[in-house]
């Protein structure tokens, strides 16, 4: 690796660099790998960078305690396993979406579009299936391909035409509502009742295979992590504490086994007569996506290519990346994304309607982002982001509805929690570059 | 003295009707920190940018290790092994230094980074200048002090075994035990046989570390001499007149039609 390098000693002597071996100095750089030896010191690692104001997720995860706290104490029937699959299915595609606009919002941009398009995709699906008899995997990758082609569109203006994506998304906001009220007709709607795409949200992974699926992911995150820690640590590379490696694995384990075991209860409201037991499918769905986008953000080129554009667009076309295909390829995947997003919501509602992805679905997704982590000034966010902010999102809505309050409550409460993250962001972006963490 | 690593012989570039470079004689030598001082529009950006291959020359040529070689753009100037460093860095503060010295180059292990060979190698090229400054290679780059950041951006450009590293005013924005560091760094360069080129607006630093000082007067070049043969004072003129006493441009040019 160093092979063309001198060997060390005849450019360095210690005795030359009066000024720049202070004592801590000195030590430091060869212990870095062993910089949080102890749970306690990641642990304080951790609390500074909180204090420093990166704080990830855990407004969020707080905030979803919060909610979780005060309506299972309003209403009884809110922590229920019904609801709590009831919950599932309705943010899987805020999540879904939410996961999107990460991808845009990491280079610091936004498509208010996103959500349109879904209705958009999702019509054109309906179409496939109504009027041309397709079979619903072609006539998805149909309204995924509608997607990607809408991102290509949006992206290519912003990137060459060099328009603000607030514009050229507002734009777009406007014109594709036009496109399911010409196909559709104002105040129609098309069924949506194919077996597959409807079971989506209405039918349930069999209990076994949820309880294999979930054994293979710990399985597989514990093995993963393991692995990494024993391959870092024996070369001598930065790496976390055993222990902590393990309390992330124990804590993961808790948490999909946990849910699995929830949801493989019998939750019928009426358990003599039905058993409804078993994952709801749309939650596989989120989870390999998930899955899927968390590998292509910290695993691949592509990947960190997306941060270098998001952190210093400049530094990122100096070091020889393209950020014009970066920037199409961003608004690309949340088309995408989108188009799946508004099959869940349509698989969910049962139909498809001129008005299906209008409305609050998209500040939803833009909340949901945001609330779980993401920065609306570029460079910060993760795929978990989407779905943890997600689920806070989608908790509001199921909350009120149960506690049969008027809707305008809803409207307020939502906008407020949106409100809440942007200043969460900006105070933490604020604290951040003050301490430079 | 030894063969020159990278050479520019008569160049002349012009903007429009601004003939902003005559005749320019460049050379940078392994080894050597070669010292480009001159006023503001004197053309120094302007020579950085030839030869960092941004803009092409209107006449001249352009040598690399005693052969002729095209430059078409930045991309053949990198191949060559010529980095050059920005005076505002290019790194991206949300990105750790190891993503930062490898960007757009990362890497790679099938379909994803090698995090392995990347961190292993960033460490080697750290401590192969003797930087120790920096607590760890993960540390973000926003968290750095500005003396580490050019530490880093300077390493980044070493790391590709790259023989001639340009610095642009790396010492402008720095206090003054990052200037030593930074400073001290630049000469280990040199010590490894690389070819330094150091832009610089301050005398002390340059005559801390320079070996061969070219002075730029209005386009052209004033002097070319080795920094030892040059006084602190014969320096300021040089910059500021163009001449000094038997150095500097003989009778005075057409400076007028600059």
């Amino acid at each position: 690796m160093a092979d063309n390098s001198p060997t060390p000693d005849s450019f360095v002597a210690p005795s030359e660099t009066p000024v720049s071996a202070p004592s801590q100095a000195a030590t430091a750089f060869e212990n870095d790998n062993v910089q949080a030896v102890t749970i306690g010191d990641s642990a304080r690692d951790y609390l500074n960078r909180l204090r420093g104001g990166d704080m990830g997720s855990l407004p969020a995860i707080l905030g979803l305690i919060v909610l979780f706290v005060v309506f299972s104490s309003l209403h009884d029937r809110f922590l229920t396993t019904y609801n709590m699959a009831n919950l599932v299915i309705q943010a899987g595609s805020i999540c879904v979406l939410a996961m999107g606009l990460v991808f845009v919002l990491l280079i610091g941009e936004i498509d208010l579009s996103a959500g349109v398009a879904g209705g958009f995709c999702a019509t054109i699906t309906a179409l496939a299936m109504i009027d041309h008899g397709q079979s619903w995997w072609v006539a998805t990758l149909a309204g995924i391909a509608c997607g990607a082609v809408i991102g290509l569109a949006i992206g290519s203006l912003v990137a060459y035409l060099g328009i603000p994506s607030f514009v050229v998304t507002l734009a777009f906001y406007l014109a594709l509502q036009a496109g399911p009220l010409k196909l559709i007709g104002a105040g129609g709607s098309l069924r949506y009742d194919d077996e597959v795409l409807r079971g989506l949200t209405l039918k349930s992974v069999p209990v076994t295979a949820g309880w294999i699926a979930a054994c293979v992911i710990v399985a597989g995150y514990a093995a993963l992590s393991l692995w990494q820690y024993r391959s870092r640590s024996s070369r001598g590379l930065v790496h976390k504490p055993l222990a902590l490696v393990l309390i992330q694995i124990g804590v993961l384990a808790a948490i999909v086994l946990g849910l699995t075991f929830l949801l493989s209860q019998n939750r019928a409201p009426n358990k003599e007569f039905f058993n409804i037991s078993g994952i709801p499918w749309v939650l596989p769905v989120v989870i390999a996506l998930l899955l899927f986008w968390t590998f292509v953000l910290n695993r691949t080129r592509f990947g960190r290519h997306l941060y270098a554009v998001g952190g210093n667009a400049e530094a990122a076309r100096r070091a020889g990346i393209s950020v014009r295909r970066i920037t199409i390829a961003a608004f690309v995947i949340c088309s995408s994304m989108a188009a799946v997003s508004g099959l869940l919501l349509a698989s969910f509602v049962g139909k498809v309607s001129p008005g299906s992805g209008g409305g609050n679905t998209l500040l939803y997704a833009v909340g949901a982002a945001v609330i779980g982590g993401t920065s609306l000034f570029g460079g910060r966010g993760r795929a978990i982001d989407a779905v943890i902010g997600g689920l806070v999102i989608a908790t509001i809505p199921n909350g009120l509805g149960l506690l049969n309050q008027a809707s305008y409550i809803n409207y307020v409460v939502t906008g407020g929690v949106l409100l809440l993250a942007a200043s969460v962001d900006a105070i933490s972006r604020r604290r951040r570059s003050a301490a430079g963490v | 003295m030894s063969e020159p690593l990278l050479e520019l012989r008569g160049v002349n570039k012009s903007f429009g009707v601004v003939h902003v470079l005559h005749d320019v004689d460049f050379a940078v030598y392994p080894g050597q920190v070669t010292a480009l001082v001159g006023d503001n529009g004197a053309g120094k950006s302007t020579l950085v940018k030839i030869i960092a291959g941004i803009y092409g020359r209107d006449s001249g040529d352009y040598f690399f290790e005693g052969n002729p070689v095209t430059v078409h753009g930045p991309r053949d100037v990198a191949a060559l092994g010529v980095e050059i460093v920005y005076q505002d860095l290019a790194l991206c503060d949300n990105l750790d230094i190891v993503q930062n010295m490898f960007l757009g180059r990362e890497e790679t292990k099938g379909i994803g980074l090698d995090e392995v060979a990347m961190e292993s190698r960033a460490r080697e090229t750290l401590t192969s200048l003797s930087v120790r400054t920096v607590k760890s290679v993960r540390q973000h780059v926003a968290s750095l002090s500005g003396g580490q950041r050019q530490t880093v951006a300077i390493a980044k450009a070493v790391l590709w075994n790259s023989k001639v590293v340009l610095l642009d005013e790396p010492t402008a924005a720095l206090g003054v035990a990052q200037t030593r560091q930074v400073l001290d760094l630049v000469r280990r360069l040199a010590d490894r046989g690389l070819g330094v080129v150091l832009i610089s607006h301050n005398m002390t630093d340059v005559f801390e570390v320079a070996d061969r000082i070219t002075a730029l007067y209005l386009g052209r070049v004033a002097a070319d001499v080795p920094a030892k043969d040059l006084t602190h004072s014969q320096v300021v003129e040089l910059i500021t007149a163009g001449r000094s006493g038997n150095l500097g441009i003989a009778e005075n040019p057409a400076a007028a039609t600059v």
